[in-house]
């Protein structure tokens, strides 16, 4: 290894280990007795039965497994309802002609462009009007549909020899069979990215829950963690990094598991 | 199948989706602009038309003031920092042989990580008396402080972890844009006299990732202007609105203090910055294409 590449390197696994800290810092902590993470004191000699008391403390003492099943419900009713929603409307946006297809590109264009947050106020009226506040339906409603998904799956789809949607048609498929029965599946890979990218940004929000729900009961992860540091007040450092830990797990694993989908679909979500 | 039934199937399959769309955000998107000259508060029936009212408001609010200010400043540290940071580790990673994976893999996982929850974590780093950083400092005989009480401190803290929460994704897109460049290209300017690698970089990679440059910046912007889970999780805006945003005021007031109209005006002025870079974006571009 000449003089350059130890430089390279030197310089790689300095920014990793600072990008890596808090996470390192959290796993330490969320292993230590409560006498030692109090006073910050992070050893590596780690005693099974303080692993145990922590993790049971933040999965048994708390809402914890609630919030993250809240979590898990919340990421599959919207991704569902994104796919559910715009693969119709992506087919008949990429392969039909109907009266305002081009207004619908241009409202979906604007829509890609819109920062959620601005909504929230309409929104929560919205919610409130249909009587839905503080229920799943109010933290899934607004998510249902993602000018993101249904762009993706539109140019996606547009890729596909109208030839292909001629000859189902011919075989005597309706629209609607088309759609989930022969689009849906040559574009896995959109679908794919399209459910990295809903998740990655359902199970990590905070903004619209706290807006949405108030019971614990209905929390997802995010909001409930807050809830749970809220009660303990800092007083106990090992069940809370036991819960951020349960709470960032489930996405980090599916990332490292995935990598190269996870990576592209980031990429892909920026390329329009 | 005749042409005009093909229009009509179009369309069916087309209605539930766009009636959502326009229902859930096409509509709530146009709701915004006239409650903001309202007096509308969640709760309370009677509502009235108030003019600029709203925006005169805002203008003598000092925590609003703050606020702007403090996103701008936010938005100034985080995107420099994140692009530069983002692009020079891009390139160490390039060539960085079997570690390749490991390295993009470790600067990626902040971006999918749940940043509520790394701000609980990220509150312990910074605790004055017991925090990773204070003792890390120490053993380089630096003094410790009071990261996220001292109000000078608190916002380039809040900025940091976001350059830490987004130098993923630019390291990423920077790792897609380099790849892009054909290897003969930078031969070429190896046999034209562009010997060194910073040679070739600055002959070479930095024109041609121009257009990937802008992308990350207009990127990383965006999501640096939409600073909220950090704020609220570790200062609540504090201490004395040091550290008050747009997306956490606008928070507060519509759903703590239930002021919708007020809500709505905070919103448009948010929505006014994301525009404004989005049109910085397309100057940008045509600028960074056109060089080519």
């Amino acid at each position: 290894m000449n003089g350059r590449s130890l430089a390279r390197h030197g310089m790689l696994v300095t920014s990793t280990l600072v990008v890596a800290s808090p996470f390192v810092w959290m796993v330490l902590l969320s292993f230590m007795p409560p006498e030692r993470a109090g006073r910050g004191t992070v050893s590596l000699l780690f005693e099974a039965a303080a692993i145990r008391a922590n993790y049971a403390a933040a999965l048994t003492e708390t809402n914890m497994p609630r919030f993250l099943l809240n979590g898990v419900i919340v990421c599959a009713a919207t991704l569902g309802g994104q796919i559910a929603i715009g693969a119709p409307l992506a087919f008949a946006l990429a392969k039909t002609a109907f009266r305002g297809r081009s207004l619908v590109i241009g409202l979906v264009l604007v829509a890609l462009l819109l920062p959620s947050e601005i909504l929230a106020v309409p929104l929560f009226f919205l919610c409130y009007g249909l009587g839905i506040l503080d229920s799943y339906a109010a933290l899934v409603l607004p998510g249902v549909v993602s000018p993101t998904a249904i762009f993706l799956l539109y140019q996606a789809f547009r890729t596909v020899p109208d030839e292909l949607v001629q000859s189902a048609r011919i075989d005597g498929l309706s629209d609607w069979g088309i759609v989930w029965r022969v689009m849906v599946p040559l574009c896995r890979p959109v679908l794919a990215a399209i459910a990295v990218l809903s998740l990655v940004g359902r199970w990590n929000d905070l903004y619209w829950p706290a807006i949405a729900v108030t019971s614990p009961e209905l929390m997802p992860p995010p909001l409930g963690i807050l809830v749970f540091r809220d009660e303990e007040a800092g007083t106990s450092y090992g069940p809370l990094m036991a819960a951020t830990v349960v709470t960032t797990a489930p996405l980090i694993v599916a990332f490292l598991v995935a990598q190269r989908r996870f990576i592209d679909s980031f990429t892909a979500s920026t390329s329009r | 199948m005749s042409r005009q039934h093909e229009r009509v199937g179009g369309g069916l399959l087309a209605l539930p989706g766009t009636f959502l769309l326009v229902v859930l955000l096409i509509v709530p998107a146009l709701a915004v602009l006239p409650l903001a000259f309202t007096n509308w508060e969640f709760g309370r029936s009677q509502v009235a038309l108030i003019g600029w009212g709203n925006f005169a408001e805002l203008a003598q609010d000092a925590r609003f003031v703050a606020a702007v200010r403090n996103t701008i400043v936010h938005m100034a540290i985080v995107v420099p920092v994140t692009v530069g940071l983002g692009l020079m580790l891009a390139l160490l990673i390039e060539d960085s042989g079997p570690l390749k994976t490991v390295y993009r893999t470790a600067h990626f996982l902040p971006v999918v990580a749940t940043l509520a929850a790394m701000a609980v974590v990220w509150d312990g780093v910074l605790h004055p008396t017991f925090g990773l950083l204070n003792h890390a400092l120490g053993w380089f005989g630096l003094p410790p402080h009071n990261w996220l009480r001292d109000e000078a401190l608190v916002l380039p803290t809040l900025a940091l972890i976001a350059v830490w929460h987004n130098l993923g994704f630019a390291v990423i897109m920077f790792l897609a844009g380099l790849k892009s460049i054909p290897r003969a290209l930078l031969d070429a300017a190896m046999l034209d006299g562009a010997t060194s690698t910073l040679d070739r970089v600055r002959a070479v990679t930095l024109p041609l990732l121009a257009p990937v440059t802008v992308f990350v910046t207009v990127i990383t912007a965006k999501r640096a202007l939409g600073v909220f889970d950090t704020v609220t999780v570790m200062t609540a805006g504090g201490p004395d609105n040091a550290s008050e945003v747009l997306l956490h005021l606008l928070y507060v007031e519509s759903f703590e203090h239930l002021r919708a109209g007020y809500g709505a005006a905070i919103s448009l002025v948010y929505l006014a910055l994301v525009v404004a870079v989005v049109i910085g974006q397309r100057s940008l571009e045509r600028v960074s294409f056109h060089e080519r």
